[in-house]
């Protein structure tokens, strides 16, 4: 087939091209908008990584696999581009302006191909021509690839960082602690909370814990059976646990949905909760006359 | 699992402080131990004056099942004789195993450290 043999010999057309005119495509490209945004100190580095680019590249192409984002010659180029990306996106760009830049690269590589052939015309040209056009849009796929990968690392960190930051034990008072439960309680959070919760018991030698909720915005029978799992942790560990900040409009709903938290003392806030929790150990307090008076 | 590794004590020690029993559990808990253990601790308590039994797990690892039913019957066969049973010392990553596995050991008074558990004893009631 007279199709599939141009077609095997386009990509080592533009291996070669690629080779041949190494310096040129890289000195144009340092220029285009991608380069030029990221390496915004030497030139001489811009071209130095167009360089690796259009290398990796070029081994891309001689293994012919145009198509193939695994291909071995992509490894570099995602190193090199992706950090670029990276950049980018962190500079605030959005993932088509990205993936627009690095479209941009398109255009310079092919009008040097083109110069290459006496007729640009014939089917070899159109050959090499495409060839290279396939070559640079799996590139804008591995760099959108890698951009895209470094963006989930990013949310998958800061979703850990939530989970460390939004579950702080506070002590409420010797051998009282408090837990303010801040958002929705998934399965993930409330393994948190009961660790750090139980962690703290230990710490500060607590014998009461006390779970406010006023900050979850819905409880259903998921959210509630953590609940009694925490409480039930926190028992085991010889403290007692109080649920409080049970606004009315989840008390009605705890209620419909037929949970039981009957074993579980509640409160209806924090201060009623540490009321309690003080007054089982006997702990009274009393207003002072001289307090007003001594500011 | 539960055969007696040679090397390691077959008995577990029982403590008398007053009239509370102390029981610390280290490592594993083997069958024939256990039994031993449950033989110990009433035969002491019908014998002596004894009003609480104390049973410090903090230096365990793992609570299986067998280990929770072991510590409930502890426990009945106490209260049968008078005595209250209190668990001592249960680390965090343990009591969270235990919740996860549904075993939550109704019934067992609990409390943070060995000190504590003799305060519970010395308050009565409740």
């Amino acid at each position: 087939m007279p199709e599939q043999d141009a077609a095997e010999s386009a990509p080592q057309v533009v291996s070669s091209f690629l080779e041949r005119r190494r310096e040129q495509v890289a000195q144009r490209w340092a220029d285009a908008l991608l380069f030029r945004s990221v390496f915004t100190l030497s030139r001489d580095e811009a071209v130095e990584a167009c360089k690796a680019v259009v290398d990796a590249l070029s081994e891309v192409a001689v293994s012919g696999r145009l198509e193939d984002i695994d291909a071995p010659g992509f490894g570099t180029v995602r190193e090199q581009l992706g950090r670029m990306a990276a950049t980018r996106a962190r500079a605030g760009s959005t993932p088509s302006q990205i993936a627009d830049e690095v479209a941009g690269l398109r255009v310079p590589a092919m009008d040097l191909l083109r110069d290459e052939f006496t007729d640009p015309t014939s089917a070899q040209a159109q050959e090499s021509v495409l060839a290279l056009t396939v070559l640079l849009g799996t590139l804008r796929l591995v760099v959108m690839e890698t951009a895209l990968d470094a963006n989930s690392e990013l949310i998958e960190r800061q979703r850990q960082q939530l989970l460390e930051v939004a579950t702080p034990v506070i002590k409420l008072w010797e051998s009282t602690v408090a837990v303010p439960l801040i958002g929705t309680l998934d399965s993930a959070r409330s393994q948190v909370v009961m660790e750090s919760l139980l962690e703290a018991i230990v710490d500060q030698r607590a014998r009461y814990a006390i779970l406010d909720i006023t900050g979850v915005p819905t409880v259903d029978s998921l959210v509630a059976q953590h609940l009694m799992k925490t409480v039930a942790a926190a028992r085991l560990m010889g403290a007692e646990c109080i649920v409080s900040g049970i606004r009315p409009a989840i008390a009605q709903t705890i209620v419909q949905l037929g949970i039981d938290l009957g074993s579980v003392v509640t409160r209806a806030s924090l201060a009623d909760a540490l009321a309690y929790a003080l007054g089982r150990q006997g702990i009274e307090m009393t207003r002072s006359d001289t307090g007003a008076s001594a500011r | 699992m539960n055969h007696p590794v040679p090397g390691q004590p077959v008995q577990v020690p029982v403590l008398a402080l007053g009239d509370v029993l102390l029981v610390s559990l280290q490592g594993e808990l083997h069958d024939g131990m256990a039994e031993q253990l449950q033989q110990d601790i009433t035969s002491r308590i019908s014998t002596s004056r004894v009003t609480g039994v104390v049973i410090d797990i903090s230096g365990v690892d793992i609570v299986d099942s067998f280990l929770g039913r072991v510590l409930a019957e502890i426990a009945s066969t106490a209260r049968l004789l008078a005595a209250r049973t209190v668990l001592a010392g249960m680390r965090p990553a343990v009591a969270i195993t235990l919740v996860e596995l549904g075993l939550t050991l109704p019934g067992l008074i609990t409390a943070l450290d060995v000190d504590r558990a003799m305060e519970v004893l010395s308050q009565g009631g409740s």
